[in-house]
């Protein structure tokens, strides 16, 4: 058994249902519940596993959310921080679908725009609003371009972990 | 035009801008002063940030269209100093006019705006993003004396910050031109600006020296360079005199080049160059009328 796989059985399998993110980039665990909006608050069971040796990738994290199944809508945000991140549904402990986060065209609300001078900075009653680029993403306000460090740019609530 | 907001000169497609052109020359032709076709219409102006000629030119258009303006007045004078945001303003001013008219401090204001209204809203500027009815403007002055296709361009200044540079930018990607871009480092073409004109398939050709392209081009747009982008007077002066023409400096340039500004200008353009046949930034200006009242007419 490799590590990886190894590693699955510890930190996936022992679920009975939810869902679990599996092959988040290295060090984004906490971006991805803050994205989610998932802080515990409303009960249910979270378990983080942060910069878990990977053999595909390296090293990478692992989220496990129980009583909870995420739809493709929810997750798909994920592949702007994780593009690598495969979601697997659970029931009654067996993996019932897997599939890998797919890029989505506009990201809308979970961004904060760094331009200062963007209207959606001012306060204004506006979510702001991105759409995702090959390399980026892009205020359709401002139209300022951000290529890196897109986790920083976050703006939704941290979870409370 | 199937256009209901005009927000970037990105968002009208070359037939748009022919449209818009066209009309142009026919109110113009007509005499526009006798041009009545909208009497009733109201066009709000809303002017968070200074204007003279926009305010001014759309305020004309529409009163010589045989309709009347609203204008918002000074900032200070309005409800924006009782903390009103700009989506209740506009919401509010749509149901005293037919078109709106916002220049904003914030780079997508206009966009945002558009968002809360069904009347027309038209961006005359919106901090450092767009201006898109002055590049209308501009390319009616250039269509009259050099043409769209098949000529090579220069825009020169603070391309960074300049709106008038970024509509102007990408709007000339519709048609068969080639830009160069001469500016110093620091106010060169932001990455939003490049990334479109990458998209649209043009090459950016960048210079720190007008000298080196001067000779080819038939047409050089000067924008202005403004003082609170640097940190000191000296470096100002410095940069800014790199960055002008005058008279002189034209005599390398070709016969037919003209020489355009959306003013104001301060010392970009020496006086000098007024009297010459380079000169066509007033006209410009004036051009503000028709091209305006050819906007309106088409979207109210």
């Amino acid at each position: 058994m490799s590590d990886d796989e190894h590693e699955h059985e510890l930190l996936v399998s022992k679920i009975e249902d939810g869902t679990v993110i599996d092959h988040v980039t290295g060090g984004q665990a906490l971006n991805v519940l803050a994205i989610l909006g998932i802080d515990g608050s409303r009960g249910e069971r979270v378990s983080v596993g942060i910069n878990v040796p990977s053999g595909r990738l390296g090293r990478k994290d692992i989220v496990k959310v129980e009583g909870r199944e995420l739809t493709p809508a929810e997750v798909d945000v994920l592949s702007l921080i994780a593009p690598n991140a495969t979601i697997n549904i659970i029931r009654g402990y067996d993996v019932i679908d897997k599939h890998r986060v797919e890029r989505t065209a506009v990201v809308a609300g979970i961004l904060s725009c760094p331009n200062p001078e963007c209207i959606t900075n001012a306060r204004e009653p506006v979510e702001t609003r991105f759409d995702v680029l090959d390399d980026g993403v892009r205020c359709v306000y401002c139209e300022s371009i951000i290529r890196e460090g897109l986790a920083e740019h976050i703006e939704v609530e941290r979870p409370s972990v | 035009m199937r256009h209901e907001h005009v927000i970037t000169a990105k968002g009208l497609s070359r037939a748009d801008i022919e449209t818009v052109l066209d009309r142009a020359a026919e109110l113009e032709a007509a005499d526009s002063r006798a041009v009545e076709l909208h009497r009733g219409k109201i066009l709000a102006l809303l002017f968070f940030e200074p204007s003279t000629r926009t305010r001014l030119s759309f305020d004309a258009a529409i009163k010589r269209l045989g309709g009347d303006a609203i204008d918002m007045g000074a900032v200070d004078e309005s409800s924006v100093t009782k903390g009103e945001t700009l989506a209740d303003t506009v919401r509010v001013i749509e149901g005293y006019a037919d078109a709106i008219v916002l220049r904003h401090p914030s780079q997508g204001a206009a966009k945002m705006a558009s968002e809360f209204v069904d009347v027309p809203l038209l961006n005359a500027g919106d901090g450092a993003g767009h201006h898109p009815t002055q590049t209308l403007l501009d390319l009616y002055t250039m269509r009259k004396h050099v043409g769209l296709d098949g000529i090579s361009v220069g825009i020169m200044g603070d391309l960074k910050y300049g709106r008038t540079v970024h509509s102007l930018a990408t709007a000339l990607t519709k048609f068969d031109t080639v830009q160069h871009f001469i500016s110093p480092e620091s106010l060169a073409l932001p990455a939003n600006v490049r990334y479109d004109l990458h998209e649209a398939g043009s090459t950016v050709r960048e210079h720190r020296d007008i000298e080196d392209v001067l000779p080819e081009l038939d047409l050089l747009y000067v924008t202005r360079i403004q003082r609170e982008r640097f940190p000191d007077e000296r470096e100002y002066r410095d940069v800014a005199g790199e960055y002008g023409i005058d008279a002189a400096a034209l005599e390398r340039a070709k016969e037919h080049c003209k020489i355009m500004h959306p003013l104001p200008r301060v010392d970009e353009i020496d006086p000098s160059v007024d009297e010459t046949n380079h000169a066509v930034y007033f006209e410009q200006a004036h051009n503000g009328i028709p091209v305006r009242m050819a906007l309106l007419d088409l979207l109210l």
